[in-house]
């Protein structure tokens, strides 16, 4: 088990090492022109030299890259080119905002999605039926598009829920439910129905094994042998739901522009389209960590209810 | 006695294992057999005894490590994929499963005609020779424009015996062709390979873990044990009045079809195990 | 001996239908296509049907309501939504098929390469695939963004390369599965070259499953392309589902309803998609599905009608001997909702303390017999008709709850494959601990010293060891033995064995055969032994049941059957066993042939 843990968090260091460095560099490479970004297209060769020298990106780019990582060591991720605030700041309340709607989408689509594909797998008929035809919508409906439609129905024409902004927990937890309803529901959908499917087809695969047979003919009550079924199907669905959780994020940055919440996706969109390069560099930073770490937690469950897996 | 066609000499196959530090792992530990032409030799073992292992090594699908093997005087064992090519005409092989030896995405044509385009065979002319291979293993010429998968087990066998002979080869390595099979199947099948090695002179090695098998149809068997030779004579001598332990306790461990001969035969398979106990 | 060698009569030859024809069969595969087909025909004839140009603008028709001239209205500069619509569909399609067209280009050839040769590159490769997989796809597209400019085709490349790992983790797979396959061996031994092999035999393989892939990606690609324009990538004035959708939310209080359309056509096009790929996925597993390999479950074909009726009546259809331990009368097992009958009215009787072997070959319906006794037909089978019978006591139609006390209590159940009927998540001990517990209501320690001892009472060395031990750790024969403790652990009175030593080699066969008949004879235990081989049959049993075709044959004592044996096919059985026969050898001596 130790090994296995120990290879996981490799990986996971691996990816965390890897996939921030190439976005530095290929941002960082073209750094040039974020300063003509910045001025518009009526600025000098002059102008931007200066913005560039003021910016520091007209230094090599792996000057550049060590200063940038010095500053990281001491938890430094810079400042924003725009507002001059420190994105380390900017992105905790941020980071807040999303992990809380993506956090809640993930726990409460995993768990429909475990109930409703365990029940079409055991009982089949109707349910399964139902959730096929879930499947099928849930995919084909863009995320944003469901945003787009719960507010305008919602909020805008019931009045039911805030159409925007995001309440924290700490200032009403009444509002702060109010607030984060739709968008959680708008990210869930999609999610539901993907889980659910992959959940119904790794039970059903489980049900077909010789070992259920013998269990059953060993006379165990029906929920023993489910409780059997079930640890040997949650590794493949356990899987996917860690990818669902990276899909969650990239819903998160439509869903945070809809709903106007302060998130780290809004302040990505906000970025690139200003071509404010730290701030989206300390996104992609912090993603890759919480992806790191959310697929490392999966690993770990998985391991723990799969034993050969900690194997290979 | 005949030159040998096929001669393996200490033959050492090693897998790499799959840590970083441990022991590579050996299959094969130094084994020497030789195959004559148009005879058949049985090659008798249990599962991880190796008998697979040689076949495949023979076929150039496992690693050489140490050791020769000499087909017709040419040594095979490190072949390269343009040797092995060339070697395709005289070397062949039947696979035990006959679910997974057939692509089941093409048709029994495609796959008969395979080998010989390998060759150069026009595409006429390999229609006219898939038509007489059909009719050598007595499958119906429709056969040609069917999948393996509409077959049975023991027609899909006939398909794959019809590929290895296509290029009328001098040896096939047949690895438990019959296991699969049901019992009355099996017998047709043997009967058939015989048949056909009379008629065509190949050779022969025949990898199977039943003694009643390599029986029937081996001139000459060999027993092997946790990757080493451990015996080899005629077949009716080594399958009736072996000499080594571990054959004795195979050939008694094999249950007879009769159940007055078979408790005198579990009797003196106890007797054996206390006698070896003792040792 | 040619004359014993006859030629195999040919099923009936299936009405074979490609996958297209399958699809094309399937109600919802016509539909989807018929529809993607439209979508595709709207698209290219865009400039025909659109009622003006997408981009002209007009003040009057700010808004404009639905219209003749404006079947779909006028959005916030006046322009006419449908023109718009119409389109929009090409910069989606287009865009969406680059993205798709570059995970394939990429992922395609890794994929083959990865799965066939493995080793290093297989490792890199994956490597990067998870990479590529680790960030959120938008994330890393905002960020490009700042590199490549808001273009939304160079965003739809970089969108390919970050789907890439999809197709290559699809085809990577399915190419190592195939890689391992017998006819990839038989290619090689062939002398075809890697590039053949990977074009023929592989290809061929991957090619059903990649289309599916790519009809389930490119509905993804033309959601994300909508949403990247939503989020302001590629140019407003260029009329795409995705600007328009911007359109919409930007006038969300004035014109709500300018949301509706070009959501309606990307789902519509996305369901269209998804629809194709599931009809696609059933056409290739009905096309793939391997016969069951060995004696499982394997219906013979339909139309096997038995040509005679049995001969000699077997363990007679009457009344069932009073102190008969198991009593079958006509059992009749059927699949397919009765249409498929594999078990044609099977009567037998199993006396307390007595072995009786079930003998047949695949597809005789051994199997099936020994599985409706314990009411544990796969999906799809039921017993039509007949009564089955513990003790005096019927077992058919009975609740679960009573079956629950029978089986494993009452009757134990030794499986064929000692690997596979062990759960590989729990350790060995506990899932035989679970049943003592359950049955017997033993406490916790009290059921692990009832397993220790039936560990140790089935010959296995280390007992405790083997308690702690997980299914992977232990050898398949020592998992026969494991079995066994399980099927004898609460103390039956029945034992069915459905081929419990096919699985093993021939020296643990016999290993196991003595403590089968060492236990039995302690217990006194009446067993139903399912097996194709006559061999461990003489060596157990006490009566013999031949099975032909879902039908017995034959029942007598065994060493009768073996001696006299009556029927004509269980003759023809005992005459295709080779152990008898002279040695090859001794038969060239005898009729004067040498070696060839």
């Amino acid at each position: 088990m130790l090994a296995f843990l120990a290879k996981r968090t490799g990986a996971g260091l691996s990816v965390l090492l890897v996939v921030p460095s190439l976005t530095f560099l290929l941002m960082y490479g073209n750094a040039a022109n974020a300063a003509r970004q910045i001025l518009g297209e009526n600025a000098t060769p002059e102008q931007i030299a200066a913005k560039s020298a003021a910016l520091g990106v007209d230094r090599p780019l792996f000057v550049q890259f060590i200063d940038y990582v010095g500053q990281l060591s001491v938890g430094d991720l810079g400042r924003s080119w725009f507002t001059a605030e420190p994105v380390g700041s900017l992105l905790t309340s941020r980071a807040t905002v999303t992990l809380t709607v993506v956090i809640g989408s993930i726990l409460v689509s995993t768990l429909l999605a475990f109930a409703l594909g365990v029940t079409a797998a055991l009982r089949r008929g109707a349910v399964d039926i139902a959730l096929q035809v879930l499947a099928i919508v849930g995919f084909a409906v863009p995320g944003f598009w469901l945003a787009l439609l719960l507010v305008s129905g919602l909020a805008l024409q019931l009045r039911l829920f805030p159409a925007t902004g995001f309440v924290p927990f700490t200032a009403s937890p009444g509002q702060w439910l109010a607030s984060i309803t739709l968008p959680v529901v708008a990210l869930m959908v999609g999610a539901v129905a993907g889980v659910a499917q992959q959940v119904r087809g790794a039970v059903i695969d489980v049900l077909e094994q010789d070992y259920v047979r013998t269990l059953r003919a060993r006379g165990l009550p029906s929920w023993r042998v489910v409780a059997h079924v079930l640890r040997n199907a949650s590794a493949p669905a356990l899987t996917v739901v860690a990818l669902t959780f990276i899909g969650t994020l990239s819903g998160a940055v439509f869903v945070e522009r809809i709903f106007a919440l302060p998130g780290l996706g809004l302040a990505a969109t906000n970025a690139a389209v200003n071509g404010d390069v730290p701030v989206i560099m300390g996104v992609v930073l912090v993603m890759t960590a919480i992806v790191v770490l959310v697929n490392l937690v999966v690993d770990l469950a998985i391991g723990l209810l799969n034993p050969k897996v900690r194997l290979s | 006695m005949p030159e040998s066609l096929l001669e393996v000499r200490d033959l050492v196959v090693e897998y790499p294992s799959k840590g970083l530090r441990s022991k590579p792992f050996r299959a094969l530990h130094g084994v020497s057999i030789d195959v004559r032409p148009g005879e058949t030799v049985g090659l008798v073992g249990e599962s991880g005894s190796g008998k697979t292992t040689l076949g495949r090594a023979i076929l150039g699908l496992a690693p050489v490590t140490e050791g020769s093997i000499r087909f017709e005087d040419r040594e095979i064992g490190h072949a390269s994929r343009r040797d092995r090519r060339g070697l395709a005409r005289d070397l062949q092989v039947i696979f035990q499963d006959p679910y997974t030896s057939l692509n089941p995405s093409m048709t029994v044509g495609d796959i008969l005609t395979e080998p010989l385009w390998v060759t150069g065979v026009r595409r006429q002319a390999a229609q006219t020779q898939v038509r007489e291979l059909l009719d050598k293993v007595r499958l119906p010429k429709d056969a040609v424009d069917r999948y393996a998968r509409e077959f049975s087990g023991g027609q899909r066998q006939r398909v794959a015996i019809a590929r290895a002979l296509a290029l009328r080869p001098k040896l096939v390595v047949c690895d438990e062709p019959v296991s699969a099979l049901d019992l009355s199947t099996q017998a047709t099948v043997l009967d058939l390979l015989i048949e056909l090695q009379e008629s065509l002179g190949v050779a022969y090695l025949f990898v199977s873990h039943d003694l009643g098998v390599v029986r029937y149809i081996s001139h000459r068997v060999a027993v092997m044990y946790q990757g080493r030779l451990v015996e080899e004579g005629d077949g009716d001598v080594v399958t009736s009045s072996p000499e080594h332990p571990y054959t004795r306790r195979l050939l008694l461990a094999a249950p007879v079809p009769d159940p007055s001969r078979q408790a005198a035969n579990r009797a003196d398979r106890h007797r054996l195990l206390a006698q070896q106990a003792e040792l | 001996m040619s004359q014993i060698v006859s030629i195999p009569a040919l099923p009936a030859a299936p009405a074979r239908r490609g996958v297209i024809g399958k699809v094309l069969h399937d109600p919802l595969g016509i539909i989807s296509l018929v529809v993607l087909l439209l979508i595709l025909l709207a698209t290219v004839l865009a400039p025909v049907l659109a009622p003006q140009d997408p981009g002209r603008s007009s003040l009057d028709d700010i808004f404009a309501p639905i219209s003749a001239a404006h079947p779909l209205g006028g959005d916030s500069a006046g322009r006419d939504l449908l023109s718009r619509l119409l389109y929009g569909a090409q910069v989606s399609l287009l865009g969406a098929s680059i993205a798709l067209l570059t995970s394939l280009v990429i992922g395609l050839p890794a994929g083959l390469i990865a799965g066939y040769y493995g080793r290093t590159f297989d490792s890199v490769s994956s490597w990067a695939a998870n990479l590529l997989q680790a960030l959120p796809a938008i994330i890393v597209l905002l960020a490009l963004r700042t590199v490549f400019g808001p273009s939304i085709w160079t965003s739809m490349v970089i969108f390919g390369v970050m789907l890439a790992p999809g197709a290559y983790r699809l085809v990577r797979a399915t190419a190592s599965g195939v890689r391992n396959e017998l006819y990839i061996d038989a290619a090689l031994v062939s002398g075809l070259s890697d590039t053949r092999i990977i074009a023929r035999h592989m290809l061929r393989v991957v090619r059903g499953p990649l289309i599916m892939h790519s009809a389930m990606v490119l509905a993804i690609c033309i959601n994300i392309q909508a949403g990247l324009e939503f989020l302001g990538f590629g140019d407003p004035q260029t009329a795409s589902w995705g600007s328009m959708l911007n359109e919409g939310f930007l006038n969300i209080f004035q014109a709500p309803q300018m949301l509706s359309w070009p959501g309606l056509a990307l789902f519509l096009t996305s369901a269209a998609l998804a629809l194709f790929a599931g009809s696609l996925r059933d056409a290739l597993q009905a096309g793939t599905a391997k016969p069951a390999r060995r004696r499982r479950v394997a219906a013979p074909p339909a139309g096997t009608a038995p040509d005679a009726p049995p001969s000699g009546p077997p363990a007679g259809n009457g009344e069932s001997p009073p102190d008969a331990l198991l009593s079958i009368r006509g059992l009749r097992v059927a699949y397919g909702g009765g249409s498929v009958e594999v078990v044609h009215g099977v009567s037998l009787d199993v006396a307390r303390g007595e072995v009786v072997g079930l003998v047949g070959e695949s597809g005789s319906g051994k199997t099936q017999v020994a599985l409706s006794v314990l009411g544990l037909l796969p999906t799809g089978g039921e017993v039509t008709s007949g009564a089955i019978a513990l003790a005096g006591e019927p077992l058919l139609g009975r609740p679960a709850s009573f079956l629950r006390t029978v089986r494993g209590r009452r009757i134990g159940y030794i499986p064929q494959e000692p690997m596979s009927n062990l759960d590989p998540s729990f350790r060995v001990g506990n899932q035989l601990s679970e049943v003592v517990r359950v049955h017997l209501g033993l406490s916790r320690a009290a059921a692990r010293d009832r397993v220790l001892d039936l560990l140790a009472r089935v010959g296995i060395p280390d007992p405790a060891r083997t308690y702690r031990a997980f299914p992977h750790e232990i050898s398949g024969g020592m998992a026969q033995r494991v079995l066994i403790a399980g099927a004898v652990s609460c103390d039956p009175e029945l034992l069915i064995a459905d081929e419990p030593t096919t699985a093993l080699d021939v020296t643990v066969q016999a290993d196991i055969l003595d403590l089968l008949r060492d236990l039995q004879q302690e217990k006194g235990l009446g067993v139903l032994f399912v097996t194709h081989n006559f061999g461990v049959v003489a060596d157990v049993c006490d009566r013999v049941l031949v099975m032909r075709q879902g039908e017995i044959v034959e029942d007598r004592p065994a060493q009768e059957i073996f001696d006299t044996p009556r029927h004509d096919y269980t003759r023809l059985l005992l005459g295709s066993m080779l152990d008898g026969r002279p040695a090859r050898l001794a038969r060239a001596a005898a009729t004067g042939d040498g070696r060839a």
